[in-house]
């Protein structure tokens, strides 16, 4: 191997390790606010590659009728809340407000000619699709269990990244695809051409990880979210709710989810269950953040990504099991370092 | 502030808000845990601008009867709290409406700095665009000057007492109407007691209800209006804080000399 070969290997896996990196910090976020191990985070990046493929091919967006049909269950469910209860103008207006962005998107994506609008504005859809799915998915299989055992959460968890696996090969069929990269200009650095594509990996990743940590440290809805995975009772005792909790870090999750399929649909083809490999890889990271540190999990998923272009090298039948052995020794190091956490205080 | 000046406040608040409905008002309130039932059918009133204390043994409920009160369990019975009706309704919405704990175990964010717990508390104040919670911000940090002193550092590195004044600062930073403290000075040195019960007749003066639940009946009944009895799940006896204070039977059984002993040595 000359050096070449080593930095392209190098970028090729910063670019994945960033990836990984945003997908550790959700896996963290969503794990320390509500205790659910976010199996589906995965398809929130296949989903949103897919959809950007479907929309440059100039395909129906087919997702846009699922969008509908959660919102409408949603909003069942909040009218049947209501039922019996004082009638709470404040929230029959917000649902009001659902419904009518979901029939949007259902006009936005039938009637505009989707495949001859600039990439950006593309992305921008892709997005206004599927980020809702996130709050959505909490509040239709999750807010019920709010107090429900960490393992009951867990295998709900696992059932719904299944659901949505079948819902994926539904909405996108069986194919690959790929979609149309960013920009086309790389940038040479001395002896290495950058290509462009790792640079918008590299930039978007670093912005978001910038704009969460402000909003975490900064804000007060941050910093909620931050009290909320610190001390449950502690954050209802202050009106912090765990829906609003939950809801806001689903959200987030699906964000970057979505934002992380959107970059690296370019340079992988992702398949309707590729998510679950993918996630695995952020998982990896998160516990060698021993699901606790931010800092740690970004930089061990990165490492991950790292591993794992470098062994594509030297033995690229033994990737996936080369950076899923990583797991066992750090796994062994935190059961013998950690110890155990009491629930209060 | 000495004895004669709590003394003369006492009759006024009730007076004023005689005629008008409690602020809080408990009807046969009923807890259980599984199949044991720690309260049996509780009737209790707080009045606006009154404080009203709850004493009894340990294991007695009272922690049961706040978090019942907060929405935080279960609960059968008729609770009406500032014109809301609850059965089992949402913390969220009480907190909302101006209902604060502090409960028997703080409940900090320990890796959270001593600011940003306050900041917290306004959560719901901040939420409904009420931005004088910086004004409430530097109320409390001139009430609790050690708070200020240590706002940059983490709730967790500070000692019992200013941990108990974090916790209710925090609940002041919400602006409660009804205040709802659980054994406030629970392991605290008599110093900082006195200091504190002092701050809920402060508190008192600026409109805030306070429902306070001691295991330290005697500064209790000093500083409040009205008083509980709790045995047992029930309310043994009621009555104005002052009476209570002379009962024979309240003296022997928690302000006599054994009680003083326990008081001492929990202290
Ligand atoms: N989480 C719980 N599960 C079962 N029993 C409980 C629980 N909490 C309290 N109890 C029981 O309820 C009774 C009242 O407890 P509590 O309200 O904590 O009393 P107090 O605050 O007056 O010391 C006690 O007998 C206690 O053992
Ligand atoms: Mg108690």
């Amino acid at each position: 191997m000359n050096l070449q070969i080593a930095l392209l290997l190098g970028q090729d896996g910063i670019t994945n390790g960033a990836i990984y990196a945003l997908l550790a910090l959700s896996i963290l976020l969503v794990f320390t606010v509500t205790r659910i191990l976010l199996i589906p985070l995965g398809e929130f990046v296949t989903f949103g590659a897919l959809t950007m493929a479907t929309i440059q091919s100039g395909k129906p967006v087919l997702f846009v009728w699922l969008l509908l049909a959660l919102t409408l269950v949603d909003a069942a469910l909040d009218i049947r809340q209501q039922v019996g209860q004082r009638f709470d103008m404040a929230r029959l207006r917000m649902t009001a407000i659902k419904i009518g962005y979901a029939v949007l998107m259902v006009v936005i994506a039938n009637t505009v000619p989707l495949a001859d609008i600039p990439m950006a504005f593309q992305a921008l859809l892709t997005l206004c699709l599927l980020v809702p799915l996130g709050p959505l998915m909490y509040r239709l299989f999750f807010q019920p269990l709010a107090d429900a055992h960490s393992l009951v959460l867990l295998i709900v968890s696992i059932a719904v990244h299944v659901a949505m696996v079948g819902v994926g090969l539904l909405l996108f069929g069986p194919e690959g695809a790929r979609t149309l990269p960013f920009s086309d200009t790389g940038l040479h650095l001395g002896p290495v051409m950058l290509k462009s594509q790792t640079i918008w990996v590299i930039l978007v990743s670093v912005l978001l990880i910038v704009t969460l940590f402000v909003t975490f440290e900064r804000t007060l809805y941050g910093k909620a979210l931050r009290a909320t995975a610190v001390n449950r009772v502690g954050a209802r005792l202050l009106g912090i709710s765990p829906v609003f909790a939950g809801k806001a870090t689903f959200a987030l999750a699906a964000l970057i989810g979505v934002s992380s399929g959107i970059l690296i649909a370019p340079i992988t083809t992702l398949y309707f269950d590729s998510g679950f490999i993918i996630s695995l890889k952020g998982f990896v990271g998160a516990i060698i953040g021993g699901l606790i540190s931010y800092p740690v999990a970004a930089v061990g998923a990165v490492a991950v990504g790292l591993i794992e272009a470098f062994s594509m090298f030297w033995a690229s039948t033994y990737k996936e099991i080369i950076v899923f052995t990583l797991i066992i020794p750090f796994l062994l190091w935190r059961s013998m370092t950690s110890h155990h956490v009491e629930d209060d205080e | 502030m000495n004895m004669s000046n709590t003394a003369s406040i006492h009759e006024e608040p009730v007076a004023m808000t005689a005629s008008a409905a409690p602020l809080l008002d408990v009807k046969g309130l009923r807890v259980a845990y599984g199949k044991v039932e720690a309260l049996t059918g509780v009737d209790l009133q707080v009045r606006e601008g009154q404080i009203v204390t709850v004493i009894g043994p340990n294991g007695a409920g009272k922690t049961t009867l706040l978090s019942a009160i907060m929405g935080l369990l279960p609960s059968r019975g008729d609770i009406h709290f500032d014109d809301i009706h609850y059965i089992s309704p949402e913390v969220e919405i009480l907190v909302g409406r101006g209902l604060g704990l502090v409960p028997e175990k703080r409940e900090l964010f320990s890796t959270m700095t001593v600011e940003d717990n306050l900041l917290l508390g306004a959560f719901q104040r901040y939420r409904r665009g009420d931005d004088s919670f910086e004004i409430t911000l530097a109320e409390i940090y001139s009430l609790f000057p050690r708070l200020w002193e240590r706002r940059h550092q983490q709730a967790g590195t500070l000692s019992g007492g200013e941990r108990q004044m974090l916790a209710i600062g925090r609940a002041m930073m919400g602006k409660p109407k009804l205040l709802m403290l659980d054994e406030p000075s629970l392991g605290l040195a008599p110093l900082i007691t006195r200091e504190i019960f002092r701050i809920f007749a402060d508190l008192r003066r600026q409109g805030v209800a306070i429902l306070l639940v001691e295991q330290n009946a005697r500064a209790a009944l000093k500083v409040a209006d009205y008083a509980y009895v709790l045995e047992g799940g029930q309310f043994a006896m009621h009555g104005p804080a002052a009476d209570l204070a002379n009962d024979s039977r309240v003296i022997d059984a928690y302000l006599g000399l054994a009680s003083k002993h326990q008081e001492l040595l929990s202290s």
